[in-house]
């Protein structure tokens, strides 16, 4: 055995502790300002404990928004990330899983041309193409759309080489069965190879979606209504005035709100999440 | 690789890549493709006339000591950030990888904030370093620094490697802590055997064997840099004061923006492809993967 003296367990004990500390400071000063008063941030004089203006800071910014510059209540805000975070989710996976089954379980002209133009499309990311994909988006009109939100973000491999990669793994047995069973290949992909992806479908739903909610470059260039905003775009517009107008509290409260589906996500999905994480990169 | 068993059908496995490949060729192929032709046009001032100038948008560049300092500027922040970043996680995953009580709560309290996205880490981190109602500055203030991120350039940039490292922390930790948990006890307790003790244990046999997970690292987090840190420059400067904290990513949005240069902006997304492409192969060259192609 590997010994661990105890001296050694309460540095590891401290040095975790450290970490989290680090980690867990900024957000916990983001919701102590946004229970306190504006006037009293503004002076520097900010207090390290929680105030008593929670309710009517998170009352104003879920349901009447700042008062000057983004003139939208965080709460639609929230509706329009969870539209867009769950239409790249859904729409990646479904596209990817359905192109998947296409090129492991088929043989036809041009398999590997196609495998190849999608598994490219890894290593561009949005940010560097995003005045010409901006362009073709005006030109379909779909600026200022759920449409235009998600569909360029849903261009991408990770899903379709998990999903091939593990159809790979699916003994070849199971098909013959089902083919003897009668089956063709409508009734297999649904009786058969739908459930049995259930799993990585779920830990790559929960990746996508903390990745669509988090979404900023495109969202910020493609929309311009106030009622298409998503919250990532509506906290960087509250503190575009000058310093003296930016109304703290409600800032601090929308980071709250933020950070809140995402966070708990990855804390209530943790195995799903971490296996998601691993698969999708690797 | 292929498998055995297959369906036979000539048009069905068309119908099914077509969503993909039809998203993939309007929003990526057709974009890029628009990028690559527009790097070598000019348009005139009023954009009446365009005309086919091969290298020049290119050529102009390289001669701009703007763009040149940005690509400088985009490798410091990169080599800084996934350092200081990757350091810290190392040192946090070794501590948890050893048998401590609540090691999962431990695990759960440093995963989290993977999820806060790049905006509201810049948001978080400018109130918290705001030179005037700051809580940090204040502390700052007191042990005599002149902090003003908002005027200072080079504390600007300390401020966005910091608060670009912070995030990026979780996300090595897991993957050190995979790493970690991967290394058969029996090889250290071989060492421990040879009267190896732990800080030699872990330079010696830890460390090279965690060498691939460091190196895979390595990549994402400089990729990361490049692209990512753009929610949280946009949030804390604005890629300023003056230029001090304008990488690529956040030139080619306020050329392409601002200054409506398409064909430079065009020829900036063309340059960073290429740059993403060679860090993409070299992961894939250097790396193992489970995937095989």
């Amino acid at each position: 055995m590997v010994e661990e003296e105890g001296f050694r367990r309460y540095i590891a004990h401290i040095v975790l502790w450290i970490g989290i500390a680090v980690v867990a400071f900024p957000v916990y000063l983001a919701f102590v300002a946004s229970t306190q008063d504006n006037a009293v941030i503004a002076n520097g004089q900010m207090s390290l404990l929680p105030g008593g203006h929670f309710f009517k800071t998170y009352y104003q910014t879920i349901f009447v928004g700042t008062s000057g510059t983004t003139r939208e209540p965080v709460g639609h805000m929230m509706l329009n990330s969870l539209v867009m975070a769950l239409l790249i989710a859904v729409g990646k996976i479904a596209i990817s899983i359905i192109s998947a089954y296409a090129i492991v379980y088929f043989r036809f002209p041009f398999r590997m041309s196609i495998f190849w133009l999608i598994f490219i499309t890894l290593m561009l990311p949005v940010e560097v193409r995003i005045y010409p994909t901006y362009k073709i988006v005006a030109d379909l009109h779909m600026l200022d759309s759920y449409a235009g939100l998600s569909l360029p973000l849903i261009a991408s491999a990770t899903a379709t080489l998990l999903f091939r990669q593990f159809f790979m793994t699916v003994p070849d047995e199971l098909l013959e069965a089902s083919r003897i069973d009668g089956a063709g290949p409508f009734r297999f992909f649904w009786d058969t190879l739908l459930p049995l992806s259930r799993t990585n479908m779920a830990a790559l739903f929960v990746i996508l979606f903390i990745l669509g909610w988090n979404q900023y470059l495109w969202p910020l260039l493609i929309t311009t209504r106030d009622d298409m905003q998503t919250i990532q775009i509506g906290i960087r517009k509250m503190i575009t005035t000058t310093d003296a107008l930016t109304e703290w509290p409600v800032v601090m409260a929308t980071a709250v709100l933020a950070m809140l589906p995402p966070v708990f996500v990855v804390v209530a999905m943790q195995k799903l999440f971490v296996r998601g994480l691993v698969e999708t990169e690797k | 690789m292929q498998k055995q068993a297959i369906f036979q059908s000539k048009l069905l496995p068309y119908a099914l890549v077509a969503p993909q490949l039809a998203v993939v060729l309007i929003f990526f192929y057709w974009p890029a493709l628009q990028a690559v032709i527009q790097s070598f046009l000019l348009q005139d001032a009023f954009g009446l006339s365009t005309s086919f100038v091969w290298f020049e948008n290119y050529l102009e560049l390289f001669r701009e000591r703007a763009y040149f300092e940005a690509i400088l500027r985009t490798f410091f922040f990169s080599f800084a950030i996934a350092v200081s970043s990757l350091s810290f996680a190392l040192l946090l995953a070794v501590m948890a990888d050893k048998p401590l009580r609540g090691s999962m709560l431990y695990r759960t309290l440093l995963i989290w904030p993977y999820a806060v996205a790049p905006p509201v880490v810049g948001v978080l981190w400018i109130f918290m370093l705001h030179p005037s109602l700051g809580v940090l500055s204040r502390y700052l203030r007191a042990l005599g620094i002149d902090w003003n991120p908002l005027l200072d350039g080079d504390q600007a940039a300390a401020l966005i490697i910091l608060a670009a490292a912070w995030k990026q922390i979780s996300y090595n930790f897991l993957f050190f802590l995979a790493g970690l948990q991967s290394i058969p006890r029996s090889v250290i307790e071989a060492a421990a055997i040879d009267g190896a003790r732990p800080m030699r244990r872990f330079w010696t046999v830890i460390f090279p064997l965690l060498s691939p997970t460091i190196f895979f690292l390595l990549v994402v987090n400089i990729v990361y840099a490049f692209f990512d840190t753009f929610g949280i420059i946009d949030t804390m400067t604005r890629g300023g004061p003056g230029k001090s904290t304008e990488t690529l990513v956040y030139k080619v949005y306020t050329d392409g923006l601002l200054g409506g240069n398409l064909g430079s902006s065009a020829a900036q997304s063309v340059i960073l492809m290429i740059m993403v492409i060679v860090l993409t192969g070299i992961q894939f060259r250097f790396v193992e993967r489970k995937v095989t192609y």
